[in-house]
């Protein structure tokens, strides 16, 4: 217990350490670039969700971002899911097995971690032989993951001592649009960890007006009765 | 229509007159001094806020399930599939920071004014109470959501009843439940979060208003207006609690709740703050998160406890230091032997100790949000500083001067030159 | 100064003493005036202002999308059931039987027309295509809400045979063991029975001849 105690005296020293590491990019994503969500979501199915579950999620949530439950069961649903089903993994246990620890779920992510964080890590893989998968990451080292968007961003090195990163094969994509697909991927995981968000800010500007309404109404009801005091 | 109500409330009226007789003794013929400024919100701010709690607390309990395998869904839950459960989640969460920052602000109007002292002692007692067990309020309602920063918070702050000489390994265990924070620990916390503690806070407040219109309202002047009757027999400078303070307090509500609102709607997580980031990864027994530090509003004396060193190669002594910062706000009606009540009247001695106070109290809350090392280190070694950390100096620094405050008081409240009081309040 | 009446606390003339001495009688009436106007005013848009604060809270009770989604159409396989016999499927929590009613079941159903209370089914308790002599799209598929319209108990399958039990003229049917209601193999509710209306015939669609969507309407599928 006193251990504890001294480890929670030591905690913030230790995270000042890991926060002092890769410099952060800003992410680019725009919440109301519902083409952005899409393509995003695109890339969550076939990319992440194999290992990664957003098990808060619902499939049939996605209509708000401009797909219809059609578009949903044809593109996205693969394994006989109902459109109404939450994004579970399809294998949940094996990729445990694969890769030493349960990959976490992605529903609230982004709150977590933070769009900037997301944003550059997905893009600060890089070839290390000295891992278990042969990958590692800038932004987090001796990330268990292996880097699941190679085949877009193609094989990277990364010397951390030098900061300098070179490109070792070319993937799918050049680094604007790999940038850009990762900018959307980081746009759905922001939507997927606050699906609220969007609604939210539409109903905060009624209640404000509703309330500066009030405000002066109650103002003026004051100002009327305090006539009375001398 | 107005006959047939006048009607139905004289029926009433007549079989239970105690209404109109309360409403009378605390609001119609409540005479509240004429003067009350800005500092005088947030007492009725307190109230909303605490409506607003329990009523969106409600709400939530329906859908939240105080089950270690399924609390974290079951937010979740509450913010993506109950219709309008995000609302109700967050003016929940935004309310437990805004009730921590009307409370502070209501307590720092006493110490202005004065407001503590006789004949209003029982008044702050009650009030220091209410705090007492919001924030126990706050901490058992903060296990809830079952994250990594209410799990590592309660365990830590339940570890700190663990370093009480002889009792505190048992103390902790028994609070738990269990050998570490667990199921077991989650469901209490609850039952004490939506039952025990909503129910004494209740008590507590009916208690402070009682206490508060037996004896009647301070005022920014710091004059007793009781003394000074009017033909009617009624305070000369005061004015009926309602309307005149209905309708102010109303205005300060909305203006309230249009700050409330925007949190609310816009930011929400209050940049970390309201809803720290770390809580959204879900409790892991096995896994500290790398920083912990607790909610905002408990950091100056947490800071407090950070400040001291370990004794005798106990924590104790840090812990005590905490609980001693809360518990000597008890002491204060009688630490204060200043001849006037109000900061206006009072000389430059009380208002140089005040301020000192307010800095070290904002500036211990904000080192206790930070790691120590948030101001780097000192660049020399010395036999006595067990600590290089030039933030870890400086809390031990406010720490002295925050009981300074308290302990110095008698004396320099005593010897301070004060200005006269006058009879009336003032304009 | 009047004397403070202890009555009417709420808006009592007392409360407007403090101006009394000091402006004439027109300019005091002006100012009730005033008053009156700004209170109605802020007790409406505050009322209204109420009532919008009160939506998250009503609303936050009706089926959550976890609800709705478990309430969602189910897809059953009918192809391995025996004729004559039931199943029973599980949708939104009640229990939905399925029957391949044969050509006697339907006679005996006929027969009893005069026996039941709404042998035409006028009470709207099934979709239209299901308001017909036999209560079904297909006369021989039985599909049918198994919770009696009285307080909600789940009927009893009882074949023809069970005469011994039900009386020398029972055709098959269903028997509620809470009150005793009957119903007959195309759920419609014996005449003198405590339930007042015919078993719900839940909205379905046959896809196949081996599978049936429960659920959902033919004319509603894609919406």
């Amino acid at each position: 217990m006193k251990r504890l105690l001294f480890l929670m005296m030591l905690a913030p020293v230790l995270a000042w350490g890991a926060e002092a590491g890769y410099p952060l990019d800003r992410s680019p994503h725009e919440p109301t670039d519902l083409v952005s969500l899409q393509s995003g979501a695109r890339l969550f199915v076939n990319y992440c969700l194999g290992c990664h579950s957003a098990q808060y999620m619902r499939y049939s949530r996605l209509t708000e971002i401009g797909l219809t439950e059609q578009q949903i069961r044809d593109n996205l649903l693969f394994t006989g899911e109902k459109v109404g089903d939450m994004m579970k993994v399809p294998m949940g246990a094996q990729a445990k097995q694969w890769f030493g620890v349960a990959p976490p779920d992605l529903s609230v992510v982004a709150r977590s971690r933070g769009a900037d964080w997301l944003y550059t890590y997905l893009r600060t893989f890089y070839r290390d032989p000295k891992t278990a998968t042969g990958w590692n990451n800038a932004v987090f080292e001796n990330v268990g993951m292996p880097h699941a968007l190679w085949s877009l961003q193609g094989e990277r090195g990364y010397d951390p001592e030098k900061n300098q990163w070179t490109q070792i094969t070319k993937g799918a994509l050049s680094q604007v649009e790999y940038d850009m697909a990762v900018r959307d991927l980081v746009n759905f995981l922001v939507y997927v960890g606050e699906p609220a968000a969007i609604k939210r800010k539409t109903i905060g500007i009624v209640v404000l007006l509703v309330l500066g309404v009030l405000f002066i109404l109650t103002y003026l009801l004051k100002k009327e009765f305090w006539k009375d005091v001398k | 229509m107005t006959s047939r109500l006048q009607a139905l409330w004289g029926w009433f009226d007549s079989r239970m007159p105690s209404a109109a007789e309360q409403w009378r003794i605390h609001a119609a013929e409540y005479y509240a001094p004429k003067n009350f400024n800005f500092w005088y919100f947030f007492g009725s701010l307190a109230l909303l806020v605490l409506v607003i709690q329990i009523v969106s607390g409600i709400f939530l309990t329906m859908n939240y399930k105080p089950d270690a395998a399924l609390a974290f869904g079951s937010v979740e839950y509450i913010m993506r599939d109950v219709p309008g459960g995000w609302i109700l989640r967050y003016i929940h969460s935004t309310g437990a920071s805004a009730f921590f920052i009307v409370v502070y602000l209501h307590m720092f109007r006493a110490m202005l004014y004065g407001s503590y002292r006789e004949p209003r002692e029982l008044v702050w007692l009650f009030g220091v109470l209410i705090y007492l067990t919001l924030m126990g309020e706050a901490f058992f309602g903060y296990l809830l959501p079952w994250g990594q920063m209410s799990y590592w918070g309660a365990q830590v702050i339940v570890n700190l009843f663990g370093t009480i000489p002889f009792i505190g390994p048992d103390l902790a265990l028994w609070v738990r439940g269990d050998y570490v924070v667990s199921d077991a620990t989650l469901n209490r916390f609850f039952a004490l979060h939506v039952i025990a503690l909503p129910l004494v806070l209740l008590g507590l407040v009916v208690a402070h208003l009682l206490a508060l219109h037996d004896v009647g309202s301070n005022n920014p002047d710091g004059v007793e207006i009781k003394k000074l009757k009017g033909p009617d027999g009624h305070p000369l400078d005061g004015i009926p609690f309602h309307p005149y303070y209905t309708v102010k307090d109303i205005v300060g509500a909305v203006v309230f709740l249009a700050i409330f609102a925007f949190v609310m709607f816009f930011v929400p997580e209050m940049g970390g703050y309201f809803l720290e980031n770390n809580n959204f990864i879900p409790a892991d027994p096995l896994k500290t998160p790398t920083h912990i530090a607790p909610v905002w509003y408990f950091t100056p004396f947490y800071s407090i406890l950070r400040a001291v060193p370990p004794l005798f190669n106990s924590q104790f002594p840090g812990v005590l230091a905490m609980g001693v910062a809360v518990v000597i706000l008890f002491f204060l009606p009688w630490l204060d032997r200043s001849p006037v009540k109000s900061i206006r009247y009072r000389g430059g001695l009380y208002k140089g100790w005040l301020a000192a106070f307010v800095v070290v109290f904002v500036l211990l809350g904000y080192l206790g949000v930070k790691p120590t090392t948030v101001w780097g280190q000192f660049g020399f070694e010395a036999f006595f500083l067990d600590t290089r950390d030039v933030a870890t100096w400086v809390a031990r620094l406010c720490t002295i001067v925050y009981f300074l405050f308290f302990i110095l008081m008698p004396w320099y409240t005593a010897r301070d030159k004060v200005k006269p009081v006058p009879d009336r309040v003032t304009p | 100064m009047e004397a403070p009446s202890v009555k009417s606390p709420i808006f009592s003339r007392r409360n407007f003493r403090f101006h009394k001495n000091s402006i004439s009688m027109s300019d005091q009436a002006k100012v009730d005036k005033t008053r009156r106007n700004l209170m109605v005013a802020t007790s409406v848009v505050g009322g209204a202002a109420s009532v919008g604060a009160a939506i998250p809270f009503v609303i936050s009770m009706w089926p959550s999308e976890r609800a709705k989604a478990a309430g969602a159409p189910i897809e059953v396989d009918i192809s391995k059931l025996p004729p004559g016999e039931l199943g029973v499927f599980e949708w939104r929590g009640k229990p939905v039987w399925v029957m391949k009613r044969t050509p006697q079941m339907l006679d005996g159903i006929k027969q009893v027309d005069g026996r039941v209370s709404d042998p035409q089914s006028k009470v709207p308790q099934q979709p239209d295509y299901a308001k017909n002599e036999f209560r079904s799209a297909k006369p021989g598929l039985l599909v049918l809400v198994g919770v009696c319209t009285h307080l909600g108990c789940s009927p009893q399958f009882k074949p023809a045979s069970d005469k011994a039990e039900m009386g020398a003229d029972w055709t098959g049917g269903f028997y509620c063991p809470c009150h005793g209601s009957k119903f007959d193999l195309a759920g419609r509710v014996y005449a003198g029975s405590p339930a007042p209306i015919n078993l719900e015939v839940p909205p379905y669609t046959l896809v196949s001849d081996s599978t049936l969507v429960i659920g959902e309407d033919k004319e509603k599928k894609g919406a």
